[in-house]
């Protein structure tokens, strides 16, 4: 079991002025094992924050996050995380930013370079072990990226926007070969993303969340499996819904 | 001057982002640079000797390129020339090493920790605007006429480039490596400083150190000069002016040139071979 459990949620940001930002307000969530959530909502309302509150990146200010009934203190490798910037280390060859996480356990050697060449050969890069990150493309990295986070066999896997910054079709295969990963590894993923089209493609639960302070506004059940078709008649159904809650909520009439 | 030689041993190419010219054309472009620069010396030579044979004749005021030969054989089978490479050589190895085993770690605890920054950065506020040359009096009453004393005039020069440069490298980190270091499981500071921060800052602080080889290098022959030692490249240079030598000062000059000239190139080699291939040769 991988339950996330997060209560009451509060998180404000101080300023320079001794006010505060309020980023989030009361935000309640159970994330049940082996979900699929992703985080939709307008832009600046907090949803990356939330990702990193449950990473252990942000503290909360009132609230908890909880993990099978053990509260987040910090960060922690059974919790993984993809950054959406470029996050792999420069100096170390794809084989060692995999093995990264087991080397901070005190695996040896021979044995991590095992377990990180099963997750590389996983995102299919066997034959870029030995490259270096400037050597790679942008998916190619964020798929690194993932093996990385995977090969720490972490409880949760978070994702901030991990494909936000490709094109358009390097996202969509990312998206099949996140699906994919998913199935074979039975992780729970929260996913932020400010593609609704993305949401509704990959989750199984989709949570809304309403504009600064953020707070959830609602959660759609998507109960299809996968793979989808998104030129499907109900898939533009539940984006439009999806994208009339954002809009209405960042341009109230 | 180094940023301009960094731009210069760019291929054209690379520069302007274009990549037509075939392996062929960047030979024939790389015979064509060193046929040139040869050329250019040799102009050079021509001219000097002209001009201090047939014009100022008086080898006192302008040694000309053969009496400098003949002094360079002159003092290199005397063996003095060796062994005053060899002594400025001691005096630059021990000022670089002192300034590299403490300029990289108090670099790292101001740049990582900031109670150090605070309770650190007064100090160096006051102490790095004292060239290096002011420190020679105290080096003589400390160390006497010896190789540390020279060494020590050296590190003033060499430690506040080393230091500015991994604190700024530590200041400069990208968070997110720091934070993906946490979250993969880097619990203390040492373990993050020793497996994130401190990989990522080797680059600049290469680019520091030479710097600090740089400024090191100008301070050896200052403080040779003004009498911290008693032999060496610099002290020769302005023993041989008292005895109005004027050839083997020239001497002199140009080995201070070429070896400060060689010690940057075999430094920049070694570390743009062997530590930084992820960098992809953008090092300084």
């Amino acid at each position: 079991m991988s339950g996330v459990s997060i209560q009451n949620l509060n998180k404000a940001f101080p300023k320079e002025d001794g006010t505060a930002t309020q980023a989030l307000s009361g935000v309640d969530l159970e994330i049940g094992d082996t979900e699929f959530i992703c985080l939709v909502g307008p832009s600046g309302c907090g949803k990356t924050t939330l990702l990193r509150i449950i990473a252990g990146l942000e503290t909360a200010t009132i609230g908890k996050v909880t993990i099978d009934d053990r509260p987040v203190t910090g960060p922690d490798p059974k919790r993984g995380m993809v950054f959406q910037e470029y996050s792999l280390f420069p100096w170390r060859r794809v084989i060692d930013n995999v093995a990264f996480g087991l080397e901070m356990k005190g695996m040896g050697k021979d044995e991590r370079r095992e377990v990180a060449d099963r997750y590389i050969d996983m995102v299919g890069l066997s034959q870029f072990r030995d490259a270096y990150p400037y050597e790679l493309s942008g998916g190619m990295r964020q798929r690194v990226a993932i093996a990385r986070a995977l090969a720490n066999d972490p409880d949760v896997l978070l994702m901030d926007e991990p494909f936000g910054a490709l094109d358009a079709q390097t996202r969509n295969r990312m998206q099949k070969e996140l699906l994919s990963l998913w199935q074979q590894t039975k992780k729970t993923i929260v996913f932020v993303t400010h593609s609704v089209d993305e949401a509704v493609y990959l989750a199984t639960r989709i949570v809304v969340l309403s504009p600064r302070p953020g707070s959830i506004q609602e959660i759609i059940d998507i109960p299809w499996t996968h793979p989808r078709d998104r030129t499907s008649a109900e898939f533009a159904e539940v984006r439009r819904k999806v994208l009339r809650m954002i809009d209405e909520t960042e341009n109230p009439q | 001057m180094k940023y301009w030689r960094i731009i210069r041993d760019e291929p054209l190419s690379s520069r302007f982002g274009t990549n037509q010219t075939t392996g062929q054309e960047d030979m024939n472009r790389k015979t064509q640079k060193r046929l040139l620069g040869i050329a250019s010396l040799i102009t050079v030579a021509v001219i000097w000797q002209i001009v201090a044979q047939f014009v100022v004749k008086r080898s006192f005021i302008l040694p000309s390129v053969t009496d400098v030969a003949a002094a360079f054989v002159n003092l290199l089978e005397s063996g003095t020339l060796v062994a005053d490479i060899v002594v400025s050589f001691q005096h630059f190895g021990i000022g670089l090493l002192a300034a590299f085993l403490l300029g990289v770690p108090i670099g790292i605890l101001m740049g990582w920790f900031r109670v150090a920054d605070f309770f650190l950065d007064p100090i160096i506020e006051v102490l790095r605007p004292i060239p290096p040359l002011a420190w020679i009096p105290f080096a003589i009453i400390w160390f006497g006429l010896t190789t540390q004393a020279a060494g020590f005039v050296i590190f003033v020069g060499a430690f506040f480039p080393i230091l500015t440069a991994t604190y700024t490298a530590f200041r400069s980190i990208p968070k997110v490596f720091v934070e993906a270091g946490k979250v993969l499981g880097c619990d203390t500071s040492f373990e993050l400083i020793r497996h994130v921060a401190l990989p990522a800052a080797v680059p600049a602080i290469a680019s520091g150190i030479r710097i600090a080889m740089g400024v090191g290098w100008m301070c050896l022959v200052a403080a040779e000069m003004f009498g911290v030692s008693r032999s060496g490249l610099g002290y020769q240079l302005w023993h041989n002016y008292y005895l109005h030598q004027m050839p083997n000062v020239v001497v002199y000059m140009l080995i201070l040139g070429f070896a400060g000239l060689a010690i940057d190139r075999i430094f920049r080699n070694y570390v743009d071979q062997k530590l930084l291939r992820w960098h992809a040769g953008e090092v300084a």
